[in-house]
């Protein structure tokens, strides 16, 4: 492989826990390869390097304050892809929860009644990045899964579109050989959830908490009248969808 | 040497977050000093409000990716002790056995990929990949294995899964924790080869008098519960964590700043060692002895040699960790359910140092206030005072030597600055 003409990759990272990039770091056995690739050109987490002129930009976190929009802006026009990295900047992710809350309240509890004062804790409903930039591929999951990471790149450097699943996580679940959450008596909201992610959570013990995102045309109603006819509360049903789904639910402008 | 100098180092590489340091020089005399903190905040002691009580730890663990094990357990902790669930033997060991995984992914991470370089004088490991391969891939396989001990207890490590609230709801087959300990077994090759590589690693000769502060514990080196423990001889129970530390905000940083009652303190893997040092576990005590490494120890570059001796003791305690599994034998149990409500504190010792989660948890299982102090931001101020120390003491070099310098010292922190950017309610100084 001549190194000459390897594609240049750069990551960028928002309002998140950086939890997406160190997945990336996490494939230990396809590193070496895959540097021998592309090119990193840009990733503050683990290179001293930063390069402007990047062919793919991966993308994780959410946007969270107006100087984040600006940035993003520039790395649209900069980079020929652009893919999402994960829940926060996929979906918006856990960091909508925020927005249940008008945005001086949340900077009130966490610095205090002088917090407004200052300029660099000025905060605005956190939103995923499509919601200011058109976004070409995403990578769901909080945090994403090495195994679609390397499918999406892979597919990138072949030219190809990657294909990303769009059914419910019922569907890796019971292929996961996994007992329905529902019938131990839980409930949760893989049957609306994009799957793509083996069903994990289900087979170590707990629910599927919708970290992926709904699949393309969700029945979201009828999920509902299940969450209900099982017992959950009116509050217990929308905090369900609430928890990766606030950004639909709670959209502000 | 007399000269004016002025450092603006935007997003200093190779640390977790974003951060800045600007020094400005005038003379010889520094005029100004700040580690900025521009990580943007979010906001996760108010989020959870209004949250149930067996989502918090889940909310919790997305504060770090590093550190989600850690969160997780200091959220469970405190869960636990708002609503009066004490959880079995063998989840304590499983969620030790975890614990143990993420401090060790983490020291791993940092000290291959993000310290390595700089002794080696490169910018990152990529170069290393080419140039020294064997230790690149030395790397890699200590962090693969530090990851698979979560992987077999938790589900992964980046958001442990199986961790909730009243136990563990996973249960490892026998089988799976037998192929662990052999591995970990194995792994102490790659690790006494890391401390060949390590001692031949000229640290700079930077040492001043500080205060240190994490947990201590009867009978183990405290990682996991224990009480308060200050270098300066005092002590406080997990309760009185309020008394000890102060917390205020500074106009340049997203992360707050915090006090001891002595002033300004470290926390992490150095503070652990000095507080803890017979503690520590036979390997790491010899290769403590072989980094010249004692409790007296208060070189802050000394950090990452802790950060290795602790890589010792947490292999070793893990292996011991799954014999007592083993000989117990592993039983498939019931997470405890809740038993009260109210207020509940969890602390445990991060990978960067003490952790502090603190909940009050409503009749109706709602959390209605939360509470976290984290490492990196309790070590902010001392950062800001070894840069004053040791700033001036490299002056004479050019300016990108000490760029560079200046770097390396935050980064021997280690510092997480996701992770300190949503700290809680304020005094303000």
């Amino acid at each position: 492989m001549k190194n000459r003409n390897k594609p240049k990759v750069a990551f960028f990272s928002f309002t998140c826990c950086e939890g997406c990039q160190l997945q990336v770091l996490s494939c230990e056995d396809e590193l070496p390869d895959m540097l021998s690739l592309v090119d990193i050109v840009n990733f503050r987490e683990a290179i001293d390097e930063k390069r402007d002129d990047y062919d793919i930009a991966f993308i994780e976190g959410s946007m969270s304050r107006t100087h984040e929009i600006e940035e993003v802006k520039k790395i649209r026009e900069k980079a020929k892809i652009v893919v999402a990295l994960g829940a926060c900047s996929a979906t918006g992710g856990l960091n909508c929860l925020k927005n249940r809350f008008p945005m001086e309240e949340v900077q009130r509890v966490v610095y205090g009644d002088k917090a407004k004062k200052y300029k660099h804790f000025d905060t605005i409903p956190a939103r995923p990045i499509d919601a200011v930039i058109p976004v070409d591929y995403y990578i769901h999951g909080c945090p994403i899964t090495k195994s679609e990471f390397l499918h999406v790149l892979k597919s990138l450097l072949l030219g190809k579109k990657p294909e990303i699943p769009n059914y419910p996580v019922c569907v890796d679940c019971k292929m996961a050989g996994n007992v329905c959450v529902f019938e131990k008596g839980m409930t949760c909201v893989g049957p609306v959830t994009r799957a793509g992610c083996s069903a994990i959570c289900v087979t170590y013990g707990c629910i599927c908490w919708g970290c992926r995102g709904l699949v393309d045309d969700p029945n979201i109603a009828a999920h509902e009248d299940t969450l209900k006819r099982y017992g959950l509360t009116v509050d217990g049903v929308l905090r369900s969808f609430d928890l990766y789904g606030g950004w639909g639910r709670h959209k502000i402008s | 040497m007399k000269k004016d100098i002025k450092i603006n180092i935007h997003h200093i590489t190779r640390v977790e977050g974003h951060g800045n340091v600007v020094i400005d020089i005038k003379k010889g005399v520094i005029k100004d000093l700040r580690l900025e903190i521009v990580e943007s905040p979010r906001f996760y002691e108010a989020m959870l409000r209004g949250r149930k009580y067996d989502e918090a730890q889940h909310i919790m663990s997305r504060i770090c990716g590093i550190c989600a094990v850690s969160h997780t357990s200091a959220s469970l902790k405190a869960i636990e002790d708002a609503m009066g669930i004490t959880i079995s033997k063998q989840a304590t060991f499983l969620r030790k056995l975890a614990f143990h995984g993420e401090m060790l992914q983490s020291h791993i991470l940092h000290l291959y990929f993000l310290v390595l370089p700089d002794f080696f004088r490169v910018g990152s490991i990529v170069p290393l990949a080419a140039s020294h391969p064997d230790a690149v891939k030395r790397g890699l396989r200590l962090k693969k294995l530090a990851n698979e001990i979560c992987y077999t207890i938790a589900g992964r490590h980046i958001h442990p899964i199986s961790l909730f609230p009243g136990g563990v709801a996973y249960t490892p087959k026998e089988s799976e924790l037998r192929a662990l300990r052999k591995r970990l077994e194995e792994s102490f090759e790659d690790l006494e080869a890391t401390l060949e590589l390590f001692k031949t690693f000229k640290i700079p000769e930077y040492s001043e008098k500080r205060e240190y502060l994490s947990l201590k514990e009867e009978g183990e080196y405290a990682l996991y519960s224990g009480k308060i423990q200050s270098t300066q001889k005092y002590s406080a129970k997990p309760k009185d964590y309020r008394k000890l530390i102060k917390e205020s905000i500074a106009p340049y940083s997203t992360a707050k700043h915090t006090k001891s009652k002595k002033g300004a303190y470290m926390v992490g893997a150095l503070a652990r060692l000095c507080n803890n040092f017979n503690q520590l576990s036979y390997r790491a005590k010899k290769a403590a002895k072989e980094l010249s490494l004692t409790a007296q120890s208060f070189n802050p570059f000394m950090n990452n040699a802790a950060q290795l001796v602790e890589s010792f003791h947490c292999t070793e305690d893990a292996i011991k960790i799954i014999d007592k599994l083993l000989s117990a034998g592993i039983k498939k149990e019931e997470l405890k359910k809740p038993k009260k409500f109210g207020t509940g504190i969890g602390i445990v010792e991060a990978p960067r140092g003490i952790l502090f989660h603190e909940y009050t948890i409503n009749k109706d299982g709602i959390v209605t206030d939360a509470n976290c102090i984290i490492p990196t931001a309790q070590n902010l101020q001392m950062i800001e005072e070894d840069l004053r120390g040791f700033v001036p003491t490299i002056l004479s070099k050019p300016k990108d030597e000490v760029v560079k310098n200046i770097e390396t010292l935050v980064r021997a922190y280690d510092p997480c600055i996701s992770c300190s950017t949503h700290i809680m309610d304020v005094s303000f100084v």
